[in-house]
Parts: C-alpha cells; structure tokens; sequence
C-alpha cells in the first residue's frame, strides 16, 4: 500500500513520498544493467538496517532511463530522490546547481574511503574538486576473445592488437563456427549505443569532432576511414542485424556464444563470466582496447549516484548512497552472488582482495590499467577542445550524438553510404560547432 | 416587472417569452450536469496546448539553463526546412495509408470467409480477432524477436526455400516490418466491422440477384459492395486516426531507424524532446502536426460523408 501511494505520488511529481509514521520514502531512479539489478535485490539489507527509509526503485534500460531523468532534473521535476547518472552528466549539472554537493556527505561519513575510487573516475565525477555523484562501477572498454575458437582456428591475439589485425582476425574466425560472427560491435543508434565504441576508434585512427576552433570535422579523411572502417567490419564480419543492436543484444550474443570476439565496456565481465548468464565462463581472452595511432584506445565511463538539488530528503538519500557505493556492498554482493558479479571497476580495493584476484586473473589487470590509462581531456592524437573520449562533454551531444549515431546506425545496415551520413552529419555538428564559435569570439 | 407585463399584454403573448425561458432552463438542466466534464476537457486540452504554442515560440534547450529567450516563428522556419522532419511527416502518410489500405482488404477477404457457415467457425474467429486484442508493446516484441530476428525469426525459416533465409527485416526494409506488425494488429479490427456489415445484408437481396441470374462476382461488386461501403469507411476512418499516432511498434520495432528511416512523426516529435530536449522545436513541430491532421481529417470526413449521401441517393 505504501509502495502504490508512493508510486502515485511519484508520477504526479511530489519529491515528499512519506507514509505515516517517521518513514521517509525514497524515489530511486535507476539503470537496469545486471549489477543494479543484483543492487535491488540485495536492498532488502538495506531495509532491514534502515526500517525508517523506504525505497521505491523506478527501474528503466539505459536510454529510457536517460531521458526520464534528465527531463525530471532539469525541469526541476523533483520526483525523485536519487538518480543514477555518469560522468557525462554529473559536471554539467553539478555546474548548473541540478546536484547536491556529496563532499560534505562524504566528509561526514567516517568509514566512506572516498580515496579509494580509482584516481581517475573520481575526478571525472568532480567538479569543482567535490565530488557531485559516487561511482557504482567504472568502465572502459577492453576486446573480449573466445580463446578455445582462437586455439581450433590456430590464430593468436596479439598483446596489443591493432585494429588492422583485429579486422583480419574476425574476417578469419567469421562463421569458423556455424552461427559464429567474427565480432560484435554496436550498431544501433544513441549516443550512448553505437558512438561509444565508434569514438574510441575514431580517436585512435586520429579524427576529432571538432578542431581547437570548434570547426566540424566530420568530413576530414581520418573521421572517414575511420566511419569506413568500423561500418566495413560490422557489415562484412560483425553480428546479423548489426543496425539494431546496442550492448544488451552484443552482451547476450556474446555470452551465449555466437561471436569470436567482443569489443566492448569492461563491465561486460560481470555478465559473460557468470555461469548462470552466459556459456562461455572461462573460454575468454581479453586484450587491451585496439589501437591504430593512439597508445591506447579504451574509454572512461562510470555510473554514478548523486542526488538532485530538488530532493526533500537529502540526508536519507545520502544513507542509500553509502550503502550501495561502500567497500561492504561490495562484499555483500561477493556473499551473496560470489565474486565475478561484484560491480567492477569502481574502488581499488576490489582489486586487492585475493579472492576477486582468483575469479578475475583473467581480466582484473587489463580492466584497471585501462580505467587508470583513459585520459578524457586528450583522447586521439591531436588536440580538442572538447572533454570526454566515447562523449563529447557538451550538452548539445545528447542531441547531436543521437543525430550523427542514427546516420552512422543506417550506413551499417546499409541504407546510406559512409560518404551520406557523414555529410549529414557535418551538417549537423556545424549548427552546434558555430555557437560555440561565437561564445569563444565574445 | 415580468407581472405588470402580463397585465398590460395578451396572454398568448406572454406565453411565448416564458416557453423560451422554461426551454432555455430545461436545456441548462440538461447541459448543467455536462458542465464539469466540459471544464475539464478543456482544461485538459487546451490549456497544455496553449502552453505548447508558448513554448513554440521560444529557445529553449533542457540542457541549456541559460537558453531560454522569445525567437518569433524561428522554430517553424527550422521545422520546414528540417528534412528530417519531412521525411517522417512522409513515412506517417505512407504508413497510415498503406497499413489501412492492406488491412482493409484482408480485412474484407476474411469477413468473406467468415460470413460463411463452417464447423469450428467461432474457435476461428476468435483466433483472428486475437492481434486485435494484444497488446501494442507486446506485438511489437512478438515481431521484432520472433517473427522478424534474422537468425532464429519464423519468417525467415518459412521463406528459407525461397532462398531469402538471412534476410535482415528490420534493418533491410524498416517500413515494411513495420507495415507488417500494424497490418496483422489492424486487420481484426476491419475485419470485425466488414463481419458486421456482411451480416446485416438482407437476404432477400442476395436471392434476388440470383433469381435475376447474376454471378457470384457480380453479386458482390453490385450488391455486397455497395452495401459495405459505410462499414468500409468507418473502419478506414478509424484505423487512420489511430494508425496516424502509431508509436509502441515503431519505438520497439525500430527505434524510428535505422537512421531515421521508419520515423514517424509522433516518433520524430518524442525524439526531439526526450533525446534531443530541444522543447522550443518539438513543441513547433506539435502545433505544425495539429494543425496539418486538423486540416486532413476536415477533407476526409467532408469527402467520406459526401460519398456516403452519393450512396444513400444510389441506393434509394
């Protein structure tokens, strides 16, 4: 009854969800990937240790969930209390004065080692030097290969491959397997779907957006082979309906065995060595992100808590944030799922502890030397004047991400050509490059 | 007042004033009850649209704080020029009247079928109705992940010995997936209509056109048809209005893509807002769309109710 009275009030946008008594009720708007999922399962702990805080989750997939919360933030919406969000987000908004200041929180909070998020995803989720939402896992992107395919094919992955090998290699392991794909690459739109491995390419074969002068550049011969390249490989040795498929589907394939190889957020692990989701445990190399010009070609991203600046119940929401982003849950997930499904890539000392080492040998290393290596302020070879690696740090990219991805998303399922989207989507960047221009002259 | 007038005047003529007065309160009493409900609409309706035509009128990106400021008519100049949006107002009109055309005549050939008497004839008609019945969002999951997927889809496995076994619908031929899903969930609906029709046909009818010698062909476009014809219009009337807002299908099946290939307008509109938060141009976009169905649905129920009389006069 009261989850039904707070869901109600939820929609009609009342922040102050509380049912009699002293209980406070907390609205949680959260992505539904498998680690927040395992996060709703095990907040019956939470519960019990907190009767007075009620939490109400409002589950959605990543772009849904995207839209819902931004719309609700910045129209001062108020109906929630906790909002997952990235580091995308959590800069601007923090600029804007959309988020609470968590530092004062976690100041306060003896036991909370905010020290021991990895260097470089807490300072992307800082602003200001104060942190504005705690990470609940990190990423970056590493190449997952099926080693017993690689050892039947009689192939080898290089330590540090180049895409060019990569290419090769998925052409030669393209169908070695009836039902087999060579790789899995994202191809539908959004710009959290397709650009996210795209501009990890795109950096590393030396394109840019933008130049120094917010000048589009999506029309130059790097972003184009770049663009060429990446729709060549999905089209020739990729996944069928590749135009269709974001990370869930890739993940899925994956995990149930129907591609060689899987360029991808190190956040897969949790999914593709877990018995009960995938039948590939333990078949699986990885090697570091491909590169082409670039030492490295991961990426930098994280989902994060934080709290919006509407929020009635700041100091209760802060008590759920502890609790999900603390060493102990952590734990809790490694008691209760075993260690492969703790969310990965948040806190160093994860990786200190002997029994994740045991369950991670595999991918531990290469996870966190490429969250540690990502460098979102100079991602490619030449300079930008933009932040972010699979993002553009500005607030038009939702927009313009999603424009240029739908173009990019209908050259891979064959529609357009490379040279047409690109064009379109020159055009595009143009219109945004140009306001940027001017605030730069005045 | 009102007695020093009946004094001074005839009393038939006092009459007529208090008749108008007792009609006009009766029709208050009538129309009184109706009074709430008609607030409400209105504040339901109009006030929203109100504010989209404000909004309309403004700059304003959602990620922007600092964007908002009064631009005049600039977002309907970006609107008409928006290809994009041109393309989707095209893929609307496609999709509305290709999936109401097809659906309408399969929906006839059925009722055909199932005008006749044959064992097992309700079991059958209730199976056929089904798609009707289900869900949007359902459907849509249905044909995307087991009838379309390209590997593991039941379309593709019964057209494998045709020799199209990897074809990949739903990046291949967007529209058409989505054509296919909407013809399957509308067809029932035809359908139902075209049934009610067949079997409010009088029979005298029909056995006189077999008296005076006329084929089974002939019967049909002489008798049935023209007979049909105002079910046939209600239903494509209907399907447009609800086909013209199809979203669940085209959000599920497609994702409007790929690219922007299978966007419709209600898609285009809902991605602008919540993908692109760009609330003064998606609210443009609302009040070009309002107009422009205002403007279509005006001419389409002038013309259908003109043929309806021309087949009243016909018939007579």
């Amino acid at each position: 009854m009261a989850t039904a009275a707070a869901l109600v009030s939820g929609c009609a946008g009342a922040g102050a969800v509380t049912s009699g008594d002293d209980t406070t009720g907390l609205v949680i708007a959260i992505v539904s990937n498998p680690q927040m999922q395992d996060a709703i399962s095990l907040s019956t702990q939470f519960r019990e240790e907190h009767p007075d805080i009620e939490l109400n989750f409002v589950s959605l997939p990543e772009n849904e969930a995207r839209a819902k919360i931004t719309t609700s933030v910045a129209t001062g919406g108020g109906e929630f209390d906790v909002v997952m969000i990235s580091n995308y987000e959590t800069r601007q908004w923090a600029e804007y004065g959309w988020l609470e200041n968590l530092q004062p929180h976690i100041d306060d909070s003896p036991g909370y080692d905010h020290e021991d998020f990895i260097p470089s995803i807490r300072e992307d989720v800082s602003y200001e030097g104060d942190m504005y939402s705690v990470p609940f896992y990190g990423e970056s992107s590493f190449l997952a290969y099926r080693e017993d395919l690689f050892a039947e094919a009689g192939v080898e992955m290089p330590e540090q491959p180049t895409w060019e090998e990569v290419a090769a290699l998925a052409e030669e392991l393209d169908g070695f397997e009836p039902g087999v794909s060579g790789i899995c690459l994202r191809g539908l739109a959004g710009w959290g779907e397709v650009l996210a491995p795209f501009n990890a390419i795109l950096n590393t074969f030396g394109g840019r957006w933008y130049d120094e002068d917010w000048n589009a550049e999506i029309d130059s011969p790097e972003f184009q082979a770049a663009a060429e390249f990446y729709v060549d490989l999905v089209q020739d040795h990729g996944q069928p309906g590749a135009a269709g498929s974001g990370f869930g589907d890739c993940l899925n394939r994956y995990a149930q065995g129907r591609a060689a190889m899987f360029f991808d957020a190190t956040a897969m692990v949790s999914t593709i060595e877990d018995e009960q989701s995938g039948t590939v445990t333990g078949l699986n190399g990885y090697a570091p992100a491909p590169v082409v010009d670039t030492e490295y070609g991961g990426w930098l991203y994280t989902w994060s808590l934080g709290i919006p600046a509407t929020s009635e119940h700041k100091d209760e929401a802060w008590t759920f944030l502890e609790w999900m982003t603390d060493k102990n849950y952590v734990e809790t997930v490694a008691e209760e799922y075993g260690w492969q499904r703790v969310p990965p890539g948040n806190r160093l000392s994860t990786f200190d502890v002997p029994e994740y080492q045991e369950v991670a040998g595999a991918y531990a290393e290469p996870m966190l030397r490429a969250i540690e290596q990502a460098d979102t302020t100079d991602p490619g070879t030449r300079p930008v004047p933009y932040e972010g690696i699979q993002f553009l740090a500005i607030p038009e990219f939702q927009d313009l991400g999603t424009r240029v991805s739908q173009q990019l998303s209908a050259a891979i399922a064959g529609q357009i050509t490379v040279e047409e989207a690109l064009a379109q989507s020159q055009q595009y960047a143009e219109v945004v490059g140009e306001t940027y221009a001017e605030e730069g002259a005045e | 007042m009102s007695t020093a007038a009946s004094e001074k005047t005839a009393s038939a003529a006092a009459t007529a004033p208090r008749r108008a007065r007792s009609a006009r309160a009766a029709g208050w009493a009538r129309r009184g009850p109706l009074m709430p409900a008609l607030v409400f609409t209105i504040v339901v309706t109009q006030l929203p649209f109100l504010a989209t035509i404000v909004y309309s009128l403004r700059s304003w990106n959602l990620l922007r704080p600092d964007s908002q400021a009064w631009v005049g008519l600039a977002n309907y100049a970006a609107v008409f020029t928006d290809a994009q949006f041109l393309g989707a107002a095209l893929n609307t009109i496609l999709i509305t009247a290709s999936c109401v055309i097809v659906a309408m005549l399969l929906g006839i050939g059925l009722a055909l079928l199932l005008d006749r008497h044959f064992l097992g004839r309700g079991v059958v008609r209730t199976l056929i109705i089904t798609p009707f019945l289900i869900l949007p969002v359902a459907t849509a999951l249905l044909w995307k992940h087991i009838m379309l997927e390209p590997v593991f889809g039941l379309l593709n496995f019964v057209l494998s010995p045709f020799g199209v076994g990897d074809f990949e619908w739903v990046s291949q031929a967007p529209v058409v997936s989505v054509l296919i899903a909407l013809v399957w969930q509308w067809t029932p609906f035809m359908m139902l209509l075209v049934l009610a029709g067949l079997q409010s046909q009088n029979g005298d009818v029909l056995e006189a056109g077999q008296v005076d010698g006329a084929s089974r062909w002939q019967m049909f476009v002489w008798i049935t048809l023209p007979h049909l014809r105002r079910y046939i219009e209600l239903g494509v009337l209907l399907g447009s209005i609800y086909v013209v807002n199809t979203f669940d299908t085209i959000y599920i099946l497609t994702q409007g893509g790929p690219g922007t290939a299978s966007a419709n307008l209600p898609f285009y509109i809902y991605q602008r807002t919540f993908l692109g938060f760009d609330i003064g141009q998606s609210a443009a976009m609302g009040v070009v769309v309002v107009i422009g169905t205002i403007i279509v649905a005006t001419l389409a129920l002038r013309l259908i109710f003109r043929t309806f009389m021309n087949v009243r006069e016909g018939n007579s």
